[in-house]
C-alpha cells in the first residue's frame, strides 16, 4: 500500500483552472478513464444500433436497419407465436362435444382461464368484472336464466346474442309496450302491476288492485310469461314468481316495464371470437355457480 | 491545440453558448421531425378513412371540453396485450383528420381508440350517465348533464370550414350543408341520402341517445360509436417495415 500512496502523481503536478478565489484554487483534472471509455462506447453504441435497427431518414423513406426487426413485425410474430401454442389445445376445445370439456380435467382447466381473460375484456363491461351484472344487465352468478343455463343453451346465446340486428340466429322476443302502444288502459296497468309484486310475495301497493290485476295478467301476459309467472325460457319471458329482478321489482319499476316494455340487446359474438374463444367464455360463465346440466 | 480544445471559448461566452445550443438542438430537431413531414411511409393509404360527419365532429369537441383525453387514450400501440385487448394496433391514418390528436398519454380508463361498435348506444348513455351502474368499480365522474343540453348545430359551417383551414378534406358541399347534415344523422326519419352520399355508407344514421332532440350525449355517442371502425382492414395489408 505504501508503495501505490509514493507512485501516485502529486497533486501540485496538475495543472489549475487558471481560477483564484480568496487564493483558492480550482484544479483541472481530466475525467477518470474509465469514464471516458464509457462514455466512447456508448457512442460508438449508439451508431452501430442506427444501423442495426430502423432510424436514418432517407429521401423516400427511413433506412429499414441491418436486423430487419420492425415493431409491426415483432408484434405479428409474438402474436402467431403464441397462437401456434395454443392451436391444438384450441382446435380441441372447438370440436369436442361441449358436455365432455367438463369432465376432461386439462381442457377444462384451461377453458375456464381462457374464458376468464374473454369474459374480462369482452363481457365485463356489461355484466361486471365480477359477473354479478347490474341494471339491464343480467346477473351470471345465480342459477336464474332467461334463456337457459345448460353449457348448450348459454353456448348458443353468446354465439348468436339476443335482438341484434346482426345475427339473423340472435335470440329474439319482444315484450308489447302495453301502455305506450295502447294495449292496456292506466288502470290496467296499475292493476297488473300489483299483481305481478304479489307473484313474488311482495306486498302490492294497492292490495284492491290485485283481483282485477290477476285477469289482466292472465289475459295479456300469461302466454309468455306463464299462468303461474314461473316465464317461459323459449322466450326468454324472465321468472316473475322469484326475487330477482332484471330492471327493478318495486312498484314504479314494474310499472314502467309494464308500459314501456324492455329490449335487452346483447352482440353476437361469432364475428368477434373464435368458436374455441366462446367455448371457453361459455365454460367460464357455465362455471361460475349458476351452470345447470344438460338434458 | 486542436479543435476540441477550445471549448473553453464557447464556456466563457454565455451567448456564443447560446447560439451553439440552439444550432445542435435545431439540428437534432430537423433530423427527427422534419422526415415526417415528407417521407412516404409515415402515413400509409388506407381504404375507409373519411373526415368526421358534423355530428361526430361536435362530439369530439365535447370529448375534448370535457377532458376525456386526460385519463383515456385514443392509441393502441403494436404491443401482443394491447392488441388482443383492444384490437388492431393503431395507424397514423387513423388520426390523420384529428386537430388536435387525441392519443394521449395516460390510462386511467381504458383505451378508446377502437371503442366503436364495441358496446350499444343504450350501454354508452347509461355509463356516461352513472358510470358505477354499468362498471361498480369504476371512477369515472358522472356524465349525465349531456343529455340535457340540446344543440342546435348552427355553427357547423365554420366548425367545418376551421378543420378544412388546418388540413382536413372537407369539400365545399360538406361545409355548405354542415347543418342539414348535423341534424339528419340523429334522425333516422329524415332524408339523410345527402350525408351518406357525402361521407359515405357505412356512416350511422340513429337515434344514439334515444330521445328525442339532439343532445350533446347523441353527439358524443354518435362520435364514440365511429372511433376505430372507418378503417376497413379486410384491405389492409401491414407494411412491416413501418
Amino acid at each position: 500500500m505504501s508503495d501505490k500512496t509514493d507512485t501516485k502523481k502529486d497533486d501540485l503536478d496538475y495543472e489549475t483552472t487558471g481560477h483564484s478565489w480568496d487564493g483558492i484554487q480550482e484544479y483541472n483534472k481530466p475525467l477518470p478513464r474509465w469514464w471516458l471509455m464509457v462514455f466512447y462506447a456508448t457512442i460508438i453504441w449508439g451508431v452501430g444500433y442506427t444501423i442495426a435497427y430502423p432510424a436514418w431518414p432517407g429521401v423516400r423513406s427511413a433506412t429499414a436497419g441491418l436486423l430487419g426487426w420492425s415493431t409491426r413485425g415483432a408484434v405479428a410474430e409474438e402474436i402467431s407465436a403464441q397462437e401456434a401454442k395454443l392451436a391444438p389445445i384450441n382446435e380441441q376445445l372447438a370440436s369436442v362435444e361441449l358436455t365432455s370439456i367438463a369432465s376432461d380435467p386439462e381442457l377444462n382447466g384451461y377453458a375456464q382461464n381462457a374464458g376468464a381473460a374473454v369474459f374480462r375484456t369482452w363481457c365485463a363491461q356489461c355484466h361486471g368484472s365480477g359477473a354479478a351484472g347490474a341494471k339491464g344487465y343480467p346477473n351470471l352468478l345465480d342459477d336464474d336464466w332467461l334463456w337457459g343455463g345448460s353449457i348448450e343453451e348459454i353456448h348458443t346465446t353468446i354465439t348468436h346474442g339476443i335482438r341484434n340486428e346482426d345475427d339473423p340466429d340472435a335470440r329474439y322476443s319482444e315484450m308489447p309496450a302495453f301502455g305506450r302502444d295502447g294495449l292496456l288502459e292506466r288502470e290496467q296497468i296499475a292493476a297488473v302491476s300489483n299483481y305481478v309484486m304479489t307473484l313474488s310475495g311482495e306486498e302490492p301497493q294497492d292490495a284492491s288492485l290485485v283481483e282485477e290485476g290477476a285477469t289482466v295478467y292472465a289475459d295479456n301476459c300469461a302466454a309468455c310469461h306463464g299462468e303461474d309467472g314461473t316465464g317461459d325460457r323459449f322466450q326468454g319471458a324472465p321468472n316473475l314468481t322469484d326475487a330477482i329482478w332484471l330492471y327493478g321489482g318495486d312498484y314504479a319499476t314494474i310499472h314502467e316495464t309494464v308500459t314501456n316494455a324492455r329490449f335487452g340487446v346483447m352482440p353476437n359474438w361469432n364475428t368477434r371470437l373464435s368458436e374455441a374463444e366462446i367455448r371457453a367464455v361459455a365454460t367460464y360463465v357455465h362455471g361460475l355457480g349458476g351452470g345447470e346440466a344438460s338434458e | 491545440m486542436s479543435i476540441l480544445d477550445k471549448h473553453g471559448i464557447l464556456e466563457k461566452n454565455v451567448t456564443l453558448l447560446a447560439v451553439f445550443a440552439f444550432l445542435v438542438v435545431t439540428i437534432g430537431g430537423l433530423v427527427q421531425i422534419v422526415p415526417l413531414f415528407y417521407l412516404e411511409n409515415t402515413i400509409e393509404d388506407v381504404e375507409g378513412m373519411r373526415p368526421y360527419t358534423p355530428l361526430e365532429l361536435a362530439g369530439r369537441d365535447i370529448y375534448i371540453r370535457e377532458g376525456c383525453y386526460v385519463c383515456h387514450s385514443q392509441m393502441i400501440r403494436p404491443m401482443r396485450d394491447e392488441v388482443e385487448r383492444y384490437g388492431h394496433y393503431s395507424l397514423a391514418a387513423e388520426s390523420q383528420y384529428d386537430h388536435p390528436f387525441q392519443w394521449g398519454s395516460k390510462r386511467t380508463g381504458p383505451d378508446l381508440a377502437r371503442v366503436g361498435g364495441r358496446y350499444s348506444d343504450e350501454w354508452h348513455v347509461d355509463h356516461l350517465t352513472d358510470p358505477q351502474s354499468v362498471v361498480p368499480e369504476s371512477v369515472m365522474p358522472k356524465y349525465g348533464f349531456l343529455s340535457a343540453k340540446l344543440i342546435d348545430g348552427t355553427h357547423m359551417e365554420d366548425l367545418l370550414a376551421t378543420h378544412r383551414m388546418v388540413g382536413v378534406p372537407y369539400t365545399d358541399e360538406m361545409v355548405e350543408n354542415a347543418s342539414a347534415d348535423f341534424r339528419v344523422q340523429a334522425n333516422p326519419d329524415a332524408d339523410y341520402d345527402g350525408l351518406l352520399e357525402r361521407y359515405g355508407e357505412k356512416v350511422s344514421v340513429r337515434n344514439f341517445d334515444g330521445d328525442p332532440g339532439i343532445s350533446e350525449m347523441d353527439a358524443l355517442v354518435a362520435y364514440l360509436q365511429m372511433l376505430g371502425t372507418l378503417v376497413d382492414f379486410s384491405t389492409f395489408t401491414p407494411d412491416a417495415s413501418r
